[in-house]
């Protein structure tokens, strides 16, 4: 489904949703509960998917079942030696490896934590797992990059579009030229 | 009589006051159009300002500058007037601790609004300030030229027009040839300005620019879907500013503004601020916001934040 806010219906729908979620509390929920269930905010409406462009996969290593078929899973926790030696994972190293977000029975997928597999144009809920403040933010529009449509469809960038998920600090970039110093304009 | 011969004197010598009547007669007349000038010439005299030409008289204009911008630049150009989007409201949101400096917003806006590249005009203006300091505009540097950004110790601030709630700079006009829109854009008549340059004295963001010669501007990267009230061409000796984009905004769906799609980073958000679902009332709401110069009581609604 793609997301837009601008569609008519789209807002009581949100509200509908959430309403019915609420419902299940309706029993025991004091009156105010409805007030706040109203009144949705777009960052807290329930998993929704958003449509992505392709994830920024290096070239030709998609799917990753054309070499991984063939292959006996080892799930030892070791240093690449032979392949992927250009991933030097800087993001949490010492703390987990490849098969922690990578899933080892399907190579085309990523694992949550809680063993649910999910696909890369979803790996958003993947990163949200440990940075939910960020993914609360990118659902709102806040976090990332949009382009588009102000009023309309818009196009969602990936976290993994801007941050290399095993490198994940922004790279510096050369800036464009400072403007002309008035004294230098003829 | 005595006096007989003085006042033939005077009668021969021009009196002061004649002489400043034909002086004016003379430099009023050089104002006016050659006499053999094309009827497109007497009709940009006589033109109106913006808000008083009725539906056809519009519809006219309209076709003339086509026209005469088709003739320049040798391309056909759409000169639009969309009017604002009834219960819209434009806001605009800047993460100060996203943006790395880079300046590609700069140079996108110029290209998208057919800024004068020679002489070169600059709609945005990225300062480098330090983070000890902080926002701290005496101490800002607007001419960093290092091999990579951000560098260490620093934070960048974009600077365009805030579109102010209450713009001094339209207050100070004094023929209105810049007002506020109702969708809160502030918008310049280009056919009007008469170029005194008053609301660039005004304005205390330093986000009006002058065209001090008639700008350089290659066919080639002309822009051709342009708003009378933005980035259609303009003449020399007229002041531009930041219009949010007008010619993308103004559409059902309109396109994000030049700025936002270009930024490498995603530091810039824009939206209607009277949406309480969208971004900018979200981050308004949830993040560290500051306007800028807020004691002069400008109102601006371009909202600078820190989204952590």
């Amino acid at each position: 489904m793609k997301w837009n806010r601008s569609q008519p219906g789209f807002v009581p729908g949100v509200a509908a949703l959430v309403l019915c979620l609420f419902a299940g509390f309706a029993a025991a929920a004091p009156l105010q509960d409805k007030g706040k269930a109203a009144k949705p905010h777009a960052a807290n409406a329930p998993e929704k998917q958003f449509a992505v462009p392709t994830p920024p996969f290096t070239p030709g290593i998609f799917p990753c079942t054309e070499c991984h078929k063939e292959m006996k899973p080892n799930p030892t926790r070791r240093e690449m030696k032979d392949e992927h030696t250009n991933i030097v994972l800087n993001h949490a190293q010492g703390q987990r490896w490849c098969l922690d977000c990578h899933d080892i029975a399907n190579r085309d997928k990523l694992r949550l934590a809680s063993g649910e597999r999910v696909s890369f144009d979803e790996s958003y809920r993947l990163c949200g797992q440990c940075h939910g403040d960020k993914y609360r933010d990118w659902r709102a529009g806040v976090h990332g990059k949009r382009t588009g449509m102000w009023n309309g469809e818009k196009q969602y960038l990936l976290c993994v579009h801007c941050h290399d998920p095993h490198d994940p600090g922004y790279k510096p970039l050369q800036p464009m030229p400072p403007p002309a110093r008035p004294e230098t304009i003829k | 009589m005595p006096n007989e011969g003085v006042r033939d004197v005077h009668a021969h010598r021009m009196s002061r006051r004649k002489m400043m009547k034909g002086v004016a007669a003379v430099l009023g007349a050089l104002a006016l159009p050659a006499k053999d000038a094309p009827a497109s010439v007497w009709d940009a005299f006589f033109q109106k300002n913006f808000r008083e030409l009725s539906k056809p008289e519009l519809e006219k204009v309209l076709a003339r500058l086509e026209k005469e911008y088709g003739d320049r630049y040798k391309r056909p150009v759409k000169v639009k007037a969309t009017p604002p989007i009834e219960g819209i409201l434009y806001g605009y949101g800047l993460d100060l601790s996203r943006c790395i400096g880079c300046r590609r917003c700069a140079y996108g806006c110029i290209q998208e609004n057919n800024q004068s590249r020679d002489p070169q005009i600059q709609w945005i203006q990225v300062l480098q300030l330090d983070k000890e300091r902080g926002v701290d505009l005496e101490h800002a540097e607007l001419y960093y030229n290092p091999a990579k950004v951000p560098e260490k110790g620093h934070f960048y601030m974009p600077v365009q027009c805030q579109q102010c709630e209450s713009p001094p700079c339209v207050k100070v006009c004094p023929v209105q040839a810049t007002w506020k829109e109702r969708d809160g854009i502030t918008v310049v008549d280009y056919n009007w300005c008469i170029g005194c340059r008053y609301c660039m004295a005004a304005c205390p963001y330093g986000a009006r620019h002058f065209n001090w010669k008639k700008p350089g501007l290659p066919a080639a990267e002309l822009v051709t879907e342009t708003h009378y009230l933005g980035n259609r061409p303009r003449p020399v000796g007229v002041v531009e500013k930041c219009t949010f984009c007008i010619q993308r905004v103004r559409n059902v769906p309109g396109r994000y503004t030049a700025c936002v799609e270009v930024c490498p980073v995603g530091a810039r958000k824009f939206g209607n601020l009277l949406d309480p679902e969208g971004e900018i009332r979200y981050l308004i709401e949830n993040k560290r916001v500051f306007i800028l110069k807020e004691d002069l009581n400008t109102r601006p609604k371009f909202y600078y934040f820190y989204a952590t």
